[in-house]
Parts: C-alpha cells; structure tokens; sequence
C-alpha cells in the first residue's frame, strides 16, 4: 500500500488528469466487450463464455485488413462486421442448439469455441505475438491538458466507444427493432405469436455483441500484441463488469467499466499489489448489498 | 419454443461457469504423444498455447535440430531419441502433473523441461522425487540451481541465469548511466518469480557498479496483462531517468506499443533485457530510439560463420527464427546427446548426470567457443551474454558489448554468500 503516494497524486492536476484519462480509456475498452456480453445475455439468456475469443478474432481481422487496405478505418469496420457476421454464424449453427440447456452445457460449448478459435489463430496466424504498430493518422505527440498527458489515439478510443455505446442505446431504446428485442427479452413465445420471426431477432442481438467484440479488437489492434488466447483475461474483466453493472443493463456496464478502469488506474498508484483485490471486492460487495447489480433488473 | 423465464440463469450459475472457466483456462491438454518401442523418450512439458506459444514452439524447435541430426546418423546402439512434448499452458500443478506422466505413462527416460520459471520449480520437485535426467533449459530464476535447498542431483540447468545477466547488465547500464547522469531508476517487470528475482538483481548490481543509482518507482504488470496504460502513467508520473524491464514476448511488445502513445521514451532511458529476441524486436512497429537491449539470440552475436549457418539451417528446418529459447534447448539437447555417448546409451539418471556434471562443449553460443556445466550448482557458464543498443532493422543491435565472465563468477560467489547459499 502506498496511500501517500495516491495522495500526492490526487493533489497535483497533471497526475488526475493523466490517470482520469487512463481509467477512461481501460474502462471504455473494457464497456464495448462487456456490453456485448449483457446484451446477448439480457435478451438470449445466455452467457457467451467465447466472447473474448470474438474480441481476438476481431483484433485479428484488423491486422489482417489492415495488412490488405492499409487503412485503419476501413480495418475496424471489416473487423466489427465480419465478426459480427461470424457471431450470426456461431448463433445459428451452435448457439441456438443450447439455448435453454443448463449453463454449464452453454460453458462446454463456448469452450469448445475458444479451444478451436485459439488453435485456428495460432494455425493461420502462428504462435509469434503479431503487432498492427500505431497507423500514421494516430503518431502525433500526446496532447499536454492541464499538466496532464493523452495521447490522440486513446482519445479517439474512448470516443469511439461512446458514440457505439450510445448508438447501441439508441438502437435498444428508439427503434421498432429495439422495441422488438426488448418485448423477445422478456417474452418470447409471444412476440413470435404476433407473427415475428423471433430467431432472426435473436441471431441479430448476438450478431450485434458480436460485432462490439470485434470493434473492441480492432481498436485494441493497434497497442495491444495479439496472441492466441488474447481474449481470456480481458474476458473474465468484461464479466466482473458485467456482474457489478447488471446482467442484461447496457447503462450498468458503462458506469461499472469507469469503476473498474478508474480503480485500476488510480490503484495502480495507491494499492498496486491489491487492484484486482478491489476489483473483486466491489464485485462482493455488489453481490451482497445489491444483487441484480447496480442497474441490473431483480429476477422474479 | 422454451420460455424466456425457464431459459433464465442464476447469479451462482453465471458465477459458477465462470469459475469453472477459469479453472478450465489453467489446465492444459496433451499435445503431442507419440510412443514407440525401442527409442529413447525424452519428455518435453512446455507452454504451447497461450500467449507464450512463441517459448514452447521456439524450444522445441532447437530441441530438433539437434536430435534429428542425431537420429540421422543412426542414433546410438541403434535406439534413436524420441521426444514426447506436452502442453502445460506455464501452470505449475499442470507442469507438474504433465512431468509424472510423461515419465510413468509415456515411459519418458529423460526430462528436457522447457518451462518458464513459472513452473520449473514445480518440475525440480518432480525430479527430486524420481531422479531422472532433468535438464530445465528455460528457467532463468536464479535460485532454482543457486540455492542448494533447492539442489537436485539429476537436475540442470541450460537456460542463462539471472544473477549472470544481473552482473553483466548492472556494469553495463552503470557505465551509461555514469555518463549520462542517469540517477532516478523505475521499474517495470512481470510480477512472478523470474521477474522479481531478475529485476531485484539487475538494479542490485548497476547500484553496485554506480553507487549514485536510486530506484523512486516500481512496477510489477501481471504476467501476460493485456493493458499497460496504468502502469506506463504510474512509470510517467514518476519522472525516472531511466527504467529496466524484464518484461518478454507479446507482454513487452505491447508495453512498448502502449508506452510509446505517451511519449515515455523520449522522457527516460531503457534498458530492457529481453528485448533481443527474434518474434520481439521484429514486431515493434515504432522502435524507440536509443534502448538498450540484452543480448538474447541473435544471428551476428557472435558474428562467426558457425552461428550464421545454424541460423540458416533451424530457418530452413523449423520454418521460424529461433529466439534465446532456440538456443537454449539446443544446448540442453547437445549435453543429452554427450552424455548418452559417454553412457553407451544407458540413461540411468545418475549415470547420465555424472557425465554432465563439469562438461564442457564446444559450442558457437559460447564466448570462447565453448560452454561448460559447471560442477559445483549444475548451471551453465561462460555463454555469451552482454547488452547493446537495439536497432528496428536487421541486425536489431549495435555495439554490441560481451560480458566477461571472470568478474562475473567472483561477484555471483559474493551473491551466493550474501544469499546464504554458500559459506
């Protein structure tokens, strides 16, 4: 513990400006992948184990794309796509058989993808970690605030994530589709009643959390190495995020993923031997005091 | 079709299925298992998959490069070797379990254990109990053949060890920092054995060699974290003049790549030991200027023709570069191939480790064109080791400087006392 240390810190402006800035951005990255998660949750009732394997392919698909086009833009929206194209594919042909199925057959499945997933990537893209390198419109110098330093890429980051974000919250909460997906969450048999197709709509939710992965992937292309197996350990993060925000609650994962990023980045300073500690301690006392999460729905 | 409210899952079910993958991710699956009578079975637990798919691939690879020379010139008393490799995904009860195995079920005569240090200390116990060969060639935590609670007879070691590297890049990184009035030294190194010990013995040393040294700022990532931005800002608010890193592979790459976005290069001077390997210099995009790297394996270190053709032959064969891991194993096979000529063939452990006990090879990885098993510890010596200053292109070093090895072997005696391990 160095709680001294986190004082001083906390007093002088250039280091809240710095370590605000780099809780936003651990946290944003982390809300695109566990939003995807809550989203397939709340509206299949299924827990995707494999998402973090979705988040590889996706940063995978970036370099790939990006090797091809030699635009980092065009790269993160082929990424985003052909994964969420690729979450259509595992919902439909595997997903879909398992629904309804105890949660640890769903596990044995998503396993079984991420075994596969982590082998194909090392078969087609071998074992050596690959790096995408910074693309030229992001090497600028980082930009001073306040004392404080951001560099451009990450700002473009954690906006890139807000604007998906609030596109997703839009697209749940103001169209016929969103009002469609939210009336199969809660009754499906019924919707399907009404003469709508509920599968398309729920290959299409998964399609979706899918396609957040990817994007996630392709924006962490560029400063993350991409190994087989990357997407574990950012997966188990996504589902403490996921479990503090709220299964099914989009608004729950933003706010939890701050929590997370900021507790990360200011315990980096104050407890570095004791953040995941934190993280799991605020994941306990979510559990206790709220159960549903902080902007989780109580289940009946 | 299954109502929404029968499909739901609890909290402890979601709970529960996390664990259990968690659980699941830590434990390993075999790899390969090949079993043949009449061959020697060399066990070879390793990392295959993971981020780390680069160690076990590039161990393997400098395993067979020897090994099927030797089965190629017929092998000895006609039994060739043939090795068993496992995946224990670095977990050490995994490693640990993939070690019994091998040896009661596959029948493996030998242990080539290509671990990192993570799960070597779990194979030494291993060894300790049956008293096979045990060559560990890519543990470097110094303590594993340092500390003589730790001594197995039948063990070794081929992997280059800590304190050596310690020693060596303490009198370089002193010489720089006396020059350039480096004073204020940071930190960032994997949090788990090999880092710790390295990091503490690394900035021990460069103390010693530069009485000015202080270090106002560690940081210890978790080993394989995928996010290093808390850790580049803490490392940025420190405001060090310098900063060693024992971090490797993709962990190293992405550090670089991250800690780049904040300029923290061009604020401080680094020294990073692992930085030299093939599959890591090669795959920073935006190289720092001026950093300073260990020597790991590299194609013009030694510039001999002997070293330039064993690169070309394990490209042409393995289909990759080697790494330091390459060269390592290739070393531990070369120490099994001598001792089963000095055996006739027989593979008792204790046989075999007589004969490697104070052997000494001619070898273009060492500085005199030989390495030596050093008697006393088990360990290597007198390979080449040193720093210089990393390159973004072929040949990835400049200026290379060898560490002698005389000052190297008197100061590891004072650290071995100061350890306790020798009176």
């Amino acid at each position: 513990m160095d709680l001294d240390a986190l004082l001083r810190c906390v007093g002088t402006t250039s280091c809240v400006v710095t370590q605000l800035t780099s809780g936003m951005i651990i946290g944003m990255l982390l809300f695109l992948i566990a939003s995807g998660v809550t989203l397939i949750f709340g509206v299949l009732n299924v827990i995707n184990f494999a998402h973090g394997s979705l988040y590889m392919i996706g940063a995978y698909a970036a370099w790939t794309f990006y090797q091809l086009t030699g635009s980092y833009f065009v790269s993160a929206l082929g990424a985003a796509v052909a994964v969420g194209m690729l979450g259509i594919l595992f919902e439909r042909v595997l997903m879909s058989k398992v629904y309804g199925s105890n949660v640890l057959m769903q596990l044995l499945v998503c396993y079984a993808v991420v075994l596969i997933s982590d082998d194909l990537i090392k078969i087609i893209w071998g074992p050596v970690p690959l790096s995408m390198g910074m693309p030229p419109e992001f090497r600028l110098p980082p930009i001073r605030f306040m004392g404080g330093v951001i560099p451009p890429f990450y700002l473009f980051m954690i906006l890139a994530a807000m604007a998906i974000g609030l596109l997703l919250w839009l697209v749940i909460v103001r169209t016929r589709f969103g009002s469609i997906v939210r009336a199969a969450a809660i009754n499906g048999p019924m919707v399907s009643a009404l003469g709508i197709r509920v599968n398309l709509y729920y290959a299409a939710v998964f399609g979706i959390g899918s396609a957040l992965a990817g994007a996630a992937g392709a924006l962490a292309a560029p400063v993350r190495s991409l190994t087989p197996g990357m997407g574990f350990s950012i997966l188990i993060e996504s589902f403490i995020v996921t479990v503090i925000g709220g299964m099914g609650s989009i608004v729950g994962a933003f706010v939890a993923s701050i929590i997370i990023g900021l507790t990360r980045s200011f315990g980096s300073i104050g407890f570095p031997l004791f953040v995941d500690g934190v993280m799991f301690l605020i994941m306990a006392l979510v559990l206790i005091f709220k159960p549903s999460g902080l902007f989780g729905r109580e289940h009946r | 079709m299954t109502s929404t409210e029968s499909r739901r899952a609890s909290r402890r079910q979601v709970l529960k299925g996390a664990g259990a993958l968690a659980a699941a991710g830590v434990i390993g699956a075999p790899a390969i298992s090949k079993a043949q009578t009449g061959a020697i079975k060399i066990g070879v637990p390793t990392i295959l998959s993971g981020r780390v798919a680069i160690l076990g691939q590039t161990s393997v690879g400098g395993l067979k490069v020897v090994f099927d020379k030797f089965n190629a010139a017929g092998g000895i008393n006609g039994r060739k070797i043939e090795m068993v490799v496992r995946d224990s995904k670095g977990a050490p009860q995994e490693a640990a379990k993939v070690t019994r195995d091998l040896i009661n079920n596959d029948k493996c005569e030998i242990i080539l254990d290509a671990e990192a240090s993570s799960a070597a200390f779990a194979v030494q116990e291993v060894i300790r109990e049956i008293g096979v060969l045990c060559i560990h060639s890519n543990s470097e935590t110094s303590s594993l053949t340092a500390d003589p609670k730790l001594h197995v007879p039948t063990a070794f070691r081929t992997a280059r060890q800590g304190i050596h590297d310690a020693i060596g890049g303490g009198d370089y990184a002193a010489k720089i920092a006396k020059a350039k009035g480096l004073k204020k030294w940071a930190t960032c190194s994997p949090d788990y054995a090999y880092g710790r010990s390295n990091t503490a013995e690394f900035m021990e040393y460069a103390k010693h060699f530069d009485g000015n040294i202080q270090v106002v700022e560690e940081s210890w990532p978790k080993l394989f974290q995928p996010d290093y931005t808390e850790v580049v800002t803490k490392l940025l608010n420190a405001k060090a003049d310098a900063m060693y890193s024992a971090l490797w592979g993709g962990d190293l790459v992405a550090f670089i790549d991250q800690a780049n976005l904040y300029g923290l290069f061009d604020k401080q001077a680094s020294f990073m030991v692992n930085l030299g390997d093939y599959g890591v210099v090669d795959q920073v995009k935006q190289f720092p200027q001026g950093v300073y790297s260990g020597g790991r394996y590299n194609r013009t270190v030694p510039a001999t023709k002997e070293n330039e053709e064993w690169y070309q032959n394990y490209v042409k064969t393995q289909k990759h570069k080697p790494t330091n891991w390459s060269w390592e194993n290739a070393v531990a096979a070369e120490f099994v191939v001598e001792a089963l000529k000095k055996t006739d063939g027989d593979t008792n452990g204790k046989k075999m480790a007589e004969a490697i006990k104070g052997m000494t090879l001619r070898s273009q990885f060492g500085t005199k064109g030989t390495v030596t098993m050093r008697a006393e510890d088990n360990t290597l010596i007198d390979y080449i080791i040193g720093y210089g200053v990393s390159l973004s292109k072929e040949p990835y070093v400049a200026d290379f400087q060898a560490s002698a090895w005389e000052p190297i072997i008197e100061l590891e005696k004072q650290w071995k006392k100061k350890q306790g391990y020798i009176s």
